[in-house]
């Protein structure tokens, strides 16, 4: 019954919508090898950020079929160790629009090889503010919300709460480091004092000792209304609550966490999506996922609404004021046009909960309230965009 | 002349006699009952899981409700509030429209991206219509022809021939449409979009746009004014257009459409219903969980009425003979 129908509704809009364009998107992941954790609770999916992909193109596809448009994706996988570049030709042979999940400095990489060059890269992982600042390319788009925008977030939660007396404690990875830089330019921007700063020097196993040692590590802290957490791999942040010298919440990297997506995001017809991604991946949605669903959802407008697939056309369309997405979290979605960075609402939320949402209400902009999260035209140093689009 | 007769009844017999409101509460699995003169909830009646979508047959013998999470359609005796049955209604119906036919009903399954045509009668599924991907905004026009579905993330208004339950138009709209109706005579179909925060007006006859309109608030910013449900006089010329967390309802001139005025309500107002002579408006406030009541001849707000947890859908069950 259902297939007939089908078969009449393609009818239809075959004879309405004329001859099928077809858009192929390449995803393209390059694995990194992971840092080791004391918790085995989370291990990565193997399908983190190409699911939100997947999902988003059937999408894309569901409104093509009345648009005669043919949606295709193709996924290229680089192993750990393996020649990143080598598969971003492969990828770029295939398509010219490209969702990539890869550090920084291969994006950078990516973006710069000749087969680059007139197509559209989106960043759907990496968090760098380098990559939003000088080191911008203009090929490169980014959906994942940078360090910036999410520690931006949660200073103005903690201005909001008058938290405003702050102590860091900064893992050792190189992810960590960013994020507290990050959080300490935060502070600065929206005048938190960073009362104390420490890094985590352990190596016992916290499963164990988190009870005896986290008071002892944090006894020499200043007092603070609020204890910050640098530990973007989660190797030891989750020991830290309920543990510390004085009775203070904790936030950043664990516990009350600003994220571009979360599975406990259910306003604004988030459920909807929560469901969608749930019935396919049969498992929770991520912020990666949320980016790569960003991206393919981002190409899935503009080829729509800009009537073409020419890739200079959709990236300046994608770039201009009429682009806008919906993105289930309340405020519609497009892309700043001095470094391509996605502007998005910043969801604070701890495992079970959505905290509140940023930008929080008093937190004005001339422009658009969503550029109070991360660089703002006039503080990033990225040039590319300006350069050719004016 | 309604008004004084209710008046009369209601001296007369029992209170339950005035005409009511009916809301659902999406978080609360109920029904508020709010007596249209007297503002109070009268009857607070349990329903399936996340009621949203509610409509009353032609004679309101029978009230129809949406139960998104039961993944039904259930139908109520509205005098004694208890549920008859369910009605096959494909997953996670969200909104529905009644056909003229009053036999007919068109819902929206949001998860499915599909539209089901219910057969209230037989209760049967008559057809399954592939649409886009969260359909919600449902509308029939007054003589039965056309039924649209708007989804919200393919951004489409859906026009279905009810003679062949086929679509027969797809026409883009701007982001997350929420809601449609066939308005003057079914001349025209209007369209919010949330996310978008327009109104698309089309010319039904030709399915092309005919006319855009915007909203505009002093001191909130143009993100939060989102267009969801929004009412029509009976004569055509105004429209009362809910503006979600901008936390006002507008007031369109449904001729010239210029916005003519603003008025606050409570917080994330969604949908509305008019009393029986269309002189009061009672608008659902999701996140402040109350019904805002607006004097449509003075457009004022004139009073708040408390309900459940997050209100959404509204409708009219007038209850003189």
């Amino acid at each position: 019954m259902r297939k007939a129908l089908l078969a009449g509704v393609l009818a239809v809009c075959a004879g309405s919508a004329g001859a099928e364009t077809t858009i192929r998107i390449g995803y393209l992941s390059v694995a990194q090898p992971a840092p080791p954790v004391l918790s085995n609770l989370d291990p990565r999916p193997d399908d983190l950020g190409l699911a939100g992909a997947r999902l988003g193109l059937a999408e894309n596809a569901t409104t093509g079929r009345f648009m005669g448009q043919d949606w295709k994706l193709s996924e290229t996988v680089v192993p750990e160790g393996g020649d990143a570049l080598a598969g971003a030709r492969t990828a770029l042979a295939g398509a010219r629009l490209l969702v990539i999940d890869a550090p920084a400095s291969t994006l950078q990489a990516i973006a710069d090889l000749p087969e680059a060059k007139g197509a559209l890269l989106f960043n759907a992982t990496a968090q760098d503010g380098e990559l939003r600042d000088e080191g911008c390319r203009a090929n490169l788009l980014h959906t994942i919300p940078s360090h910036a925008m999410r520690t931006d977030a949660l200073a103005q939660f903690l201005v909001g709460r008058r938290w405003t007396d702050v102590a860091l404690i900064e893992g050792p990875h190189p992810e960590d480091a960013a994020f507290a830089r990050a959080m300490s330019a935060s502070a600065e921007k929206f005048r938190l004092s960073l009362v104390g700063r420490k890094d985590w020097r352990f190596d016992a196993d916290m499963r164990r000792n988190a009870s005896a040692e986290v008071p002892l590590f944090t006894q020499d802290l200043d007092d603070h209304d609020v204890l910050l957490i640098a530990d973007e791999v989660h190797d030891f942040g989750r020991y830290v609550a309920y543990n510390t010298w004085l009775p203070r919440p904790v936030a950043g990297s664990e516990e009350l966490v600003p994220e571009g997506w979360s599975p406990v995001v259910e306003q604004w017809g988030a459920a909807q999506l929560q469901g969608r991604f749930e019935e396919a991946a049969a498992r929770d949605m991520l912020p990666e996922d949320y980016a790569a669903w960003a991206a393919v959802r981002t190409l899935g407008e503009a080829v729509t609404r800009a009537g073409g697939t020419e890739t200079d056309a959709l990236r300046a369309y994608i770039l201009s004021d009429a682009f806008e997405l919906g993105g289930f979290k309340g405020s519609p979605l497009s892309y700043r046009a001095w470094n391509g960075q996605l502007r998005q609402p910043i969801p604070i939320v701890t495992d079970r909960a959505v905290v509140a949402t940023a930008p929080l209400e008093g937190f004005m902009h001339q422009g658009n309230e969503l550029d109070t999260l991360g660089l703002d035209a006039p503080e990033s140093a990225c040039t590319a965009f300006t350069e050719t689009s004016q | 002349m309604i008004r004084t007769m209710t008046a009369i009844l209601a001296l007369a017999a029992s209170p339950a006699i005035a005409d009511e409101i009916w809301v659902t509460n999406e978080k609360d699995d109920t029904i508020s009952v709010i007596d249209a003169e007297t503002f109070e909830v009268t009857r607070t009646i349990p329903t399936g899981e996340r009621p949203r979508g509610i409509t009353f047959s032609h004679d309101y013998s029978r009230v129809y409700i949406c139960a998104s999470d039961s993944d039904a359609v259930q139908v109520m005796d509205p005098v004694s509030g208890e549920i008859l049955h369910d009605l096959p209604s494909g997953e996670d119906p969200e909104q529905f429209v009644l056909h003229p036919d009053d036999r007919r009903l068109y819902i929206a399954n949001e998860d499915d991206a599909i539209t089901t045509v219910v057969d209230t009668e037989t209760r049967r599924v008559i057809a399954q219509i592939d649409v886009g991907i969260e359909p919600e905004g449902m509308a029939v026009s007054p003589d039965g022809s056309t039924v649209v579905t708007t989804s919200e993330t393919t951004n489409m208004a859906h026009w279905i021939d009810t003679q062949t339950e086929a679509i027969f138009a797809n026409t883009l709209v701007d982001s997350r449409p929420r809601h449609a109706e066939f308005v003057k005579d079914g001349a025209e179909l209007w369209v919010s979009a949330e996310i978008g925060g327009t109104l698309t007006i089309f010319d039904a006859a030709t399915q092309a746009e005919k006319a855009k309109i915007s909203f505009e608030i002093k001191g909130v910013h143009e993100d939060r004014l989102q267009p969801v449900g929004f009412e029509l006089t009976p004569d055509g010329k105004t429209a009362f257009v809910a503006l979600g967390p901008a936390n006002h309802v507008a007031v369109v001139n449904a001729e010239t459409y210029e916005v003519e005025d603003y008025l606050l309500v409570g917080r994330r107002v969604w949908h509305m219903a008019f009393n029986a002579d269309h002189s009061l408006l009672f608008t659902t406030n999701g996140i402040s969980g109350d019904v805002t009541v607006i004097d449509v001849a003075a457009r004022k707000p004139v009073k708040t009425i408390k309900v459940g947890r997050f209100p959404w859908g509204a409708a009219l069950r007038p209850t003189e003979g």
